[in-house]
């Protein structure tokens, strides 16, 4: 490519003065003054967040309202802050979601340890547990900054997938595999 | 109707007359650094201070709402914050002057004012009677006086904090307001030897430059920012740096002098220091516009005498010329105008960015200096040839 030389031109009077810029300033600023705010007024207004957003970790439940946590734990074990703590649980042998065998007793994730990594979430092998677009999280005392596992399935509501990975597995455990 | 009034002593009317004054310039003071965080916050595309209300306020349907936004309360709500605030004086200082200065920032802020006329009205012979405290041959003079004064407070402040950013910062205040000083008064010398014609009593009067300027015909209503713009336009600049605003305020850079002067300071002290800025710069844009724009005329070439006759002509109402009315009239011009003038300062501000000390003094003295003594001496000339 050819070299372009640039004229390099002294500045002109008017430019040493400094005052067309100024000037040239004065119009800019004035152009923002008249403009509407492009801020948003917080608590009023909120921003719209956008998908796949890491927010506050929640559980969620299968389009049958059944909890997707199965209690093994992976979560809490990878959680480097050691945020998580899960009591395991049996399902009660009469309940329709009896074949899943395990879900969690007790599920608490102390948001104040959380660092919002999303490492839970990534080793959930049941999609059970996924940061949602909750971004505000804030508490008069240490106790309200836990939250228990009915806060979170509030938080967390449905997944809308259609796996029903252990719906299958009974039917073909009944059944007699498909393949 | 108010002829009691002159039955005072003449000092009573004076105390009363200055009061009066002092509770007008306060308040726009603090009003006005209300004013340049919304300026500042609109300049910069947000909204700007707008949730202190005062809940009897607020349930007035829509005036509460927009005073509201317009955060006209943020003002009480600074100004509480600042009185109520722990005024605390730190172990180092030097008490008695470090309490000095805030003061003595106060007084020549507010004394200025007693020379500048603020309005006219006009007797039942036409004559112009200006509404001022204090209508002193020596004018402008007295004003340069006084308020070139505020710089010890400031050097004070700098040295009785016992500090280095307040110390080094009062050393740039003291050398860059006595620099533009020098500029400025040679800026305004023009309008005084054209005033001052040969054969009329001398007077450096600012009543005098608005008589100028209410004159009628072409050249007698111009005012004098069209006959001397660069004396306008040095006096402006000059304005900028003797009242420490955006783009010389190197006195009081955050970025390398912390506070500069006023690190030190918190609460009332504080607030003293800067209604006492504020003043200044009310002042200063009243004698801006009274030298250069015409004072409390409307606009050019159409004093406020031929205002109000039009006034009167059109409504027919008596009211129009009757002293109290043209008094309070030419009062809310010649606000308007301070009030314009103060908005550009801080349009200013949010427009361009500060200079570096050197280059302040650079400007300082080698332009501005010899470009207001050449301006000068032109005018001179020109004006010894005109007048003979």
């Amino acid at each position: 490519m050819a070299v372009i030389q640039l004229e390099r031109k002294p500045l002109t009077f008017a430019e040493r003065t400094y005052l067309p810029q100024i000037i040239r300033g004065l119009k800019t600023t004035m152009k923002h003054l008249v403009a509407p705010a492009v801020t948003l007024e917080y608590p009023e207004q909120r921003p719209d967040i956008p998908d796949g957003y890491r927010g506050v970790p929640t559980l969620v439940k299968d389009p049958n309202g059944r909890e997707k946590c199965v209690s093994c734990q992976l979560c809490e074990f990878v959680c480097p802050p050691k945020a998580i703590r899960i009591t395991p649980g049996e399902i009660p042998p009469d309940a329709p979601g009896a074949h899943v065998e395990k879900a969690p007793q007790a599920f608490d994730i102390d948001m104040l340890r959380c660092i919002y990594c999303g490492l839970c979430q990534e080793v959930c092998p049941e999609e059970a547990i996924w940061l949602q677009k909750q971004y505000s999280m804030t508490g008069l005392t240490r106790e309200e900054m836990v939250n228990h596992k009915d806060r979170l399935y509030e938080l967390g509501g449905t997944l809308p997938d259609q796996h029903h990975k252990w719906d299958k597995k009974k039917a073909a455990e009944e059944h007699g595999n498909a393949h | 109707m108010f002829d009691f009034f002159f039955q005072f002593p003449v000092w009573v009317q004076a105390a009363i007359k200055g009061l009066a004054v002092i509770l007008v310039i306060f308040p726009i003071a603090g009003v006005c650094s209300m004013a340049e965080r919304k300026v500042a916050a609109w300049v910069q595309d947000r909204p700007g201070p707008n949730r202190a209300v005062v809940p009897w306020i607020a349930w007035i349907p829509v005036i509460g709402k927009f005073l509201q936004r317009l955060g006209v309360f943020h003002v009480m709500a600074d100004g509480g914050k600042m009185l109520f605030k722990e005024d605390s004086t730190p172990g180092h200082v030097n008490k008695f002057y470090f309490i000095a200065a805030p003061l003595l920032a106060m007084v020549p802020a507010l004394t200025t004012v007693a020379v500048v006329p603020f309005g006219a009205y006009f007797d039942d012979a036409g004559r112009t009677i200006p509404l001022i405290l204090a209508n002193l041959d020596v004018g402008l003079l007295a004003v340069f006086a006084i308020s070139s004064l505020g710089v010890y407070s400031l050097i004070l402040a700098g040295w009785a904090s016992n500090s280095k950013y307040p110390f080094l910062g009062s050393v740039r205040a003291s050398a860059q307001l006595i620099s533009y000083e020098l500029s400025m008064t040679l800026s305004i010398l023009p309008v005084f030897l054209w005033i001052n014609a040969p054969g009329s009593t001398g007077t450096l009067g600012l009543v005098r430059v608005v008589e100028f300027q209410s004159q009628s015909g072409l050249v007698g209503g111009a005012w004098f920012c069209f006959f001397m713009p660069i004396s306008a336009f040095i006096f402006l600049v000059c304005l900028f740096a003797e009242t420490n605003r955006q783009p010389f305020d190197t006195i009081e850079s955050e970025a390398d002098l912390v506070g500069s002067f006023h690190t030190e300071y918190g609460a009332f002290k504080w607030g003293l220091f800067f209604v006492a800025e504020y003043s200044h710069m009310i002042v200063g844009s009243g004698i801006f516009m009274l030298l250069f724009c015409g004072g409390w005329n409307p606009l050019p070439w159409l004093p406020l005498a031929t205002l109000v006759g039009w006034l009167h002509h059109i409504s027919g109402w008596a009211f129009t010329v009757h002293p109290l009315f043209v008094g309070i009239f030419s009062i809310a011009i010649f606000l308007g105008k301070v009030l314009a003038m103060i908005f550009f300062f801080m349009w200013i501000r949010w427009t361009v960015p500060r200079f570096r000390y050197d280059q302040v003094m650079k400007i300082g003295w080698r332009f501005l200096l010899p470009l207001s003594i050449a301006n000068l001496l032109a005018y001179a000339v020109a004006i010894a040839f005109i007048q003979k």
